[in-house]
């Protein structure tokens, strides 16, 4: 289990509402700490893939592969072990409102864990500092910026020690700052915990400075166009669709 | 991170090696495990004099969070007794891990006061949050009562198409449990009557006492109290979810009164619907008072006669009153706790249960205030 092992895999995953296929056949493998994106425009999948990818919904065919395992073909134990070992962060931070932050992180804690009352508390103090929020444990969630509640919400993802962090627009709502500041807090999570992480994003910005794998959801033909490190893509696409979408990038002046 | 082959207990010991102390960390540190608490150790690094903190970990196997926990922990305790800590001797991640925790610094700041609610009570909080509720009521209903007035003079904001979307789902969404419940009250009412009435040999008469009660009271009580969880909560829960969603601010910027806007067509909505509900109670109330009337060899036209001696103009008239007022009643309950929920799921929840709760109060405040008012009149 090194870095650059394939950690997760997707093989032949088609992804339906009904009778409405949103993303159809598709085939990637994220390694043991890559940063990967999962991006596209607006509409294309990307929140559905993620959703399918942590076993919220079922895929129409094709499964996803952790270590080799699949989820969709572990049974009720398997599921709830493989889960065990993710984090993930919502769109607006996913947080409950009638508990403190501190209450909020303690939650993992106190259902997977033989620790008591006061070993609790002190890792919920490590992990609040770890995301910048030291001293914010009586706080309830309303009483905080979006911004921290996103950091909040990463505290409590991160409470157990996950192996694959998961995050669903982590940017979206944030000033450039506070994205810059959270992208920056991934990537030293991502350095020092050795975790992969996965993040659903159309941040340009974020794209290129934290993403190092990638995989782009095209809306029209509504499947994969390309994969691999969006800045090789945005040179070496074969895609003109994936090499516009990324070059825009330039145009901004990141 | 080494995988380790059998799991080894957690421990530290506190040595002192020459100028600095040296806290040995041996086995396996792991959240799914659990470990020492250290409590004396932190104490004696800050007791001992000492003013370098060293780590061996020589010893130590697999670790995670549960390790970095406690090292911010002796990191704090150090700062505050001006003993230097060394990382050096800690594994890399551990060290990157500590420095990233201790990155941003500790808010000085104190949270805002989450006072429990007995604290509360004595300090006189919960009363005035009732008094200033009582007075917010008040003003919203007096909005309610300028809008009704610029809806008649035909410049209010208020959609046809919502009015009649609420009429649908107050009305005849609503017939159902009105049916079940009415035929039940009517059946209460008639077997409550009979007991004392058969000892007369004057069953006949529970026509009169169905028939009375149903138009006069229950008719309207039991629908008003339908609604109150029905359509009260409906609109608390909607209005409050739009409040959460930013949407009734939207409203407001947009120029439009969100009272004309979203509480008119509910509010209208539910006056025109409830007494025409009361009414329907009314009749069902009287079948089901007839089935148990049936069973005790009273005949059905018998039943009926008796109904329609009994049953007034004037006594349909008095429930239909009290129809109207607890439609006002409910409809503004509902929507007052919607329009001034906070923005969290929570709120929601407590905007809900404050629409019901505060709509069932009134409703007996209100229909009790009526008796009082028809027994002075004489009605």
């Amino acid at each position: 289990m090194r870095t650059g092992d394939p950690h997760i895999e997707v093989r032949g995953l088609t992804m339906r509402y009904g009778a409405r296929v949103i993303q159809r056949d598709l085939e990637f493998t994220v390694n043991r700490g890559d940063v990967f994106v999962i991006m596209g425009g607006s509409g294309c999948g990307k929140s559905t893939l993620l959703k399918h990818m942590i076993g919220l919904l079922e895929p129409a065919t094709g499964e996803v592969l952790y270590d080799g395992v699949s989820f969709q073909r572990a049974g009720a134990a398997g599921r709830d072990a493989l889960r065990r070992r993710w984090g993930i962060t919502y769109q607006s931070g996913g947080l409950f409102s009638a508990m403190t932050l501190a209450e909020n992180v303690a939650l993992p804690l106190q259902q997977y864990t033989p620790l008591d009352a006061a070993a609790i508390a002190d890792v919920v103090a490590y992990k609040l500092a770890l995301v910048g929020l030291a001293g914010f444990e009586d706080y309830y969630p309303s009483e905080i910026s979006g911004g921290m509640q996103k950091r909040a919400g990463l505290a409590r993802a991160i409470a157990l020690d996950p192996e694959i962090l998961f995050f669903d627009e982590p940017s979206a709502g944030l000033d450039p700052l506070s994205s810059r500041l959270l992208d920056e807090l991934i990537l030293h999570m991502r350095d020092a915990l050795g975790v992969t992480v996965v993040i659903v994003t159309h941040e340009l910005a974020s794209i290129f400075a934290i993403g190092n794998n990638s995989v782009y959801l095209d809306a029209e033909s509504r499947t994969m166009l390309d994969h691999g490190d969006p800045k090789e893509l945005r040179e070496r696409s074969r895609h003109e669709t994936v090499r516009r979408f990324l070059a825009r990038a330039g145009t901004e002046g990141t | 991170m080494s995988a380790a082959a059998a799991p080894r207990a957690a421990s530290c010991t506190l040595e002192r090696r020459g100028e600095r102390v040296v806290l040995v960390l041996a086995g396996d540190w792991l959240l799914a495990r659990g470990g020492p608490s250290a409590a004396g150790e932190l104490h004696d690094v800050t007791a001992s004099g000492a003013r370098e903190l060293g780590f061996d970990c020589t010893a130590l196997g697999d670790w995670d969070s549960l390790l970095v926990t406690l090292l911010h922990r002796l990191d704090a305790a150090c700062e505050q007794a001006g003993v230097t800590l060394l990382g050096d001797g800690l594994p890399e991640g551990a060290q990157r891990l500590l420095a990233l925790a201790g990155a941003v610094p500790r808010r000085g700041e104190a949270p805002p006061a989450h006072p429990v609610w007995w604290r509360r009570l004595l300090g006189g909080q919960i009363l005035a949050g009732a008094w200033r509720g009582l007075l917010d009521a008040l003003g919203f209903i007096g909005e309610i009562v300028l809008a009704c007035g610029r809806l008649l003079r035909g410049r209010a904001n208020t959609r046809a198409v919502d009015f009649f979307w609420f009429l649908q789902q107050t009305g005849p969404a609503a017939i159902g449990i009105v049916t079940l419940i009415s035929v039940l009250v009517g059946m209460i009412l008639a077997y409550l009557g009979s007991v004392q009435l058969r000892q007369f040999g004057a069953q006949v008469y529970v026509a009169d006492l169905v028939g009375i009660g149903m138009v006069r009271e229950m008719g309207a009580l039991m629908t008003g109290v339908i609604m109150a969880g029905r359509t009260g909560a409906a609109f608390a829960a909607q209005l409050g979810t739009m409040q959460t969603r930013e949407e009734i601010d939207a409203v407001r910027t947009l120029g439009i009164d969100p009272t004309e806007f979203l509480v008119l067509p509910r509010l209208l909505a539910l006056v025109l619907v409830m007494p025409l509900l009361t009414l329907y109670s009314g009749v069902l109330g009287m079948c089901g008072g007839a089935l148990v009337a049936l069973g005790m060899d009273v005949s059905w036209t018998q039943y009926l006669n008796e109904t329609r001696n009994a049953v007034t103009l004037a006594h349909i008239m008095t429930g239909e009153a009290k129809a109207v007022a607890f439609g006002v009643v409910i409809a503004v309950a509902g929507c007052h706790a919607g329009m001034r929920c906070g923005r969290s799921s929570e709120a929601v929840g407590k905007a809900t249960t404050r629409a019901v709760v505060s709509a069932i109060v009134w409703l007996i405040v209100a229909d009790a205030a009526f008796n009082i008012l028809y027994q002075r009149l004489g009605i």
